[in-house]
């Protein structure tokens, strides 16, 4: 008996061993060479949106006594006529107003909805969730015409508030069913000694639930920010006049002007509009990719 | 102490009001409950997308109501040779980018799925591209492909050189349409791999050790241990690439508008084109409509395509 499983440690050990040494040089070749190249790509991009958004035009258009990769003289130039002689900061504060609007709007919808759909289970409520999915698979290409229209009904033309009403259509079905898969993590129970103890409904909601929910209201949170920041068909289609532009569709339509183009503000807008929905997201990666999959799970 | 609970707790031992009633009367919360999402949804998804279609069967236009024309927008997009190029090109560059899409993505989530150093911030550049407004970085594609200036011509030209002269990106049609459909890949590929990895991570890795203990080799490991159990995700992941590859609007309106000489339109930019800067509202949602059949298609096609799989295997269908 001590032999067998001394014996089976012993295999145990070999295998280790007998993969380490094809792990080394096989490792860097199969894995890290590969994944560097896919960083490398996948970065470049940025790194080159930042570089030009420092070059002075001499360096930015000058590639045989500047090496492109790389700045002799930085400069804040393009980022100060970004600032100054734009509209810049005003597109942020719309973008970013739209953004928090939206986003607040499609929390406080989805929640309810989830909650009634997960806790207060009533006959057809997995059809009201399929259908709330479904809405999902919607894209908003097919429906900018018609829903233009609607905007200009409904007297909302040109006005950030269009937008706040309509990004919840993509938002909704997101959060909800992230919120429905948090809600189902949490033990009934908990709603059933709360009920006991004589707590209404919504008290429950508000007072245990959501609490319980906060990983879950966060990732919805973030999430539908990042969406509504990057939207840009509906903003491009519902916005006319430049003051009330969202900064991805200002960016494109207002700073792109004539034959010459302006890369270095180009790129520097760029980055400055990246920038805000980059920092939150380093600040919140753990939830980004939880609810990135989670969302795929369910 | 016993001051602050005791007014409390008289509170509590009151008969409700009728408004706290009618709120724990379940019918009523369930309606109040479900009316904002379901409002919204309505208001402006439901109600458009029927909309959408009423307005392809008329002329409308900008600023003047259409009256019902029938079929007539369709049969005009059947004889007009650019709705015909959207659609070849929106079903070719849904079909290159997706292969492009899965294939590297999958490849990077395998490798995302070993154990090395930094992993969990490597991951988190990663999906980078895909957090950042795609127009914002289609711009950077844009200065990326430009004609003089690009940064990809110079190290072919001057660093490598490969070439002797600047690679044309956007000036001529097939360079055109593949540039936007490398753009379309590098932005797609942290989706996928994030989601395929959070597949990856579920399969149990006893069934890697049995297979190894049956002598598998990797590939072996991979084709018949990681593929089948990813079918699954794959097919939902796939579905919804599917559906935003062949919706695209931002890359293409963004980097080359439909041109050069409308050979990069996809159907959702000739749409806009025709629809809102061109006036024409009714034939726009022709366009926009045309969408549908293509859409609905696809999913099933890569839906039924892919889950299928999984019922051959015997498993549960959840």
């Amino acid at each position: 008996m001590t032999e067998v499983t001394a014996h089976s440690t012993n295999v145990a050990s070999a295998t280790p061993d007998t993969m380490a040494w094809d792990s080394r040089t096989r490792r860097v070749v199969m894995i890290y060479l590969p994944l560097a190249c896919f960083v490398l790509i996948l970065l470049f991009p940025f790194y080159w949106m930042a570089i030009t958004s420092f070059k002075p035009n001499a360096e930015l258009l000058n590639y045989k006594e500047h090496n492109p990769f790389w700045i002799t003289s930085p400069t804040l130039a393009h980022i100060k006529h970004l600032l100054f002689d734009t509209s810049y900061p005003r597109w942020l504060k719309t973008t970013m107003m739209v953004a928090i609007g939206s986003t607040f709007l499609s929390l406080f919808a989805s929640t309810l909805a989830a909650y009634a759909i997960e806790r207060l289970r009533f006959r057809g409520s997995p059809y009201v969730g399929l259908g709330i999915y479904l809405a999902y698979l919607v894209p908003p290409s097919i429906l900018f015409i018609p829903l233009a229209t609607v905007i200009v009904q409904f007297g909302l033309f040109d006005s950030p508030l269009a937008l706040i009403l309509v990004y919840p259509t993509f938002l909704v079905p997101f959060c909800t069913w992230l919120l429905i898969g948090y809600f189902k993590s949490i033990p009934y129970e908990l709603e059933e000694c709360a009920l006991v103890d004589g707590a209404t409904r919504l008290q429950i909601l508000w007072r245990i639930t959501l609490p319980l929910a906060v990983p879950g209201l966060i990732s919805a949170g973030i999430f539908s920010f990042t969406l509504s920041w990057n939207e840009f068909i509906y903003a491009l289609a519902f916005i006319q006049s430049g003051a009330n532009k969202t900064v991805p569709v200002a960016i494109l339509t207002e700073l792109v002007t004539g034959d010459v183009y302006q890369w270095g503000a180009l790129m520097a807008g760029s980055l400055l509009g990246s920038l805000p929905v980059a920092l939150f997201y380093s600040l919140f990666v753990d939830y980004y990719v939880s609810s990135l999959t989670g969302a795929v799970k369910e | 102490m016993s001051v602050t609970t005791l007014p409390s707790r008289g509170h509590a031992l009151r008969q409700p009001g009728w408004l706290a009633r009618l709120f724990d009367y379940k019918p009523f919360l369930i309606v109040m409950c479900l009316a904002p999402a379901i409002g919204l949804l309505l208001v402006f998804l439901t109600y458009p997308l029927g909309l959408g279609i009423w307005l392809a069967f008329t002329d409308t236009t900008i600023g003047q109501r259409g009256i019902y024309i029938g079929l007539e927008n369709f049969q005009y997009l059947l004889k007009d040779p650019l709705w015909w190029n959207a659609v070849f090109y929106s079903i070719f560059y849904t079909a290159v980018a997706t292969f492009g899409k899965f294939a590297l993505g999958f490849w990077l989530a395998l490798l995302l799925n070993n154990h090395f150093p930094l992993k969990s911030l490597i991951r988190a550049i990663v999906l980078l591209p895909w957090i950042v407004p795609t127009v914002l970085s289609a711009l950077a594609f844009w200065w990326i492909y430009d004609p003089q200036f690009s940064i990809i011509s110079y190290l072919l030209v001057d660093v490598l050189h490969l070439r002797d002269s600047n690679v044309d990106f956007l000036g001529s049609p097939w360079p055109a349409r593949f540039s936007l459909i490398a753009a379309n890949i590098w932005r797609g590929i942290p989706f996928v791999a994030i989601s395929l990895l959070a597949g990856l991570q579920t399969i149990s890795p006893s069934l890697y050790e049995a297979a190894m203990l049956d002598g598998a080799t990797s590939w072996q490991r991979f084709r018949y241990i990681t593929f089948p159990m990813m079918m699954p995700i794959l097919a939902i992941v796939m579905t919804f690439s599917i559906i935003f590859t062949f919706t695209d609007f931002q890359l293409v309106y963004a980097i080359t508008r439909g041109g050069p000489v409308n050979s990069t339109h996809l159907l959702a930019t000739l749409a806009f084109q025709r629809g809102i800067a061109g006036g024409e509202l009714g034939e726009g949602a022709a366009i926009a409509v045309s969408m549908i059949p293509f859409l609905v298609f696809a999913t099933l096609f890569s839906y039924f395509g892919l889950a299928r799989r999984k019922w051959q295997q015997g498993e549960a269908n959840d």
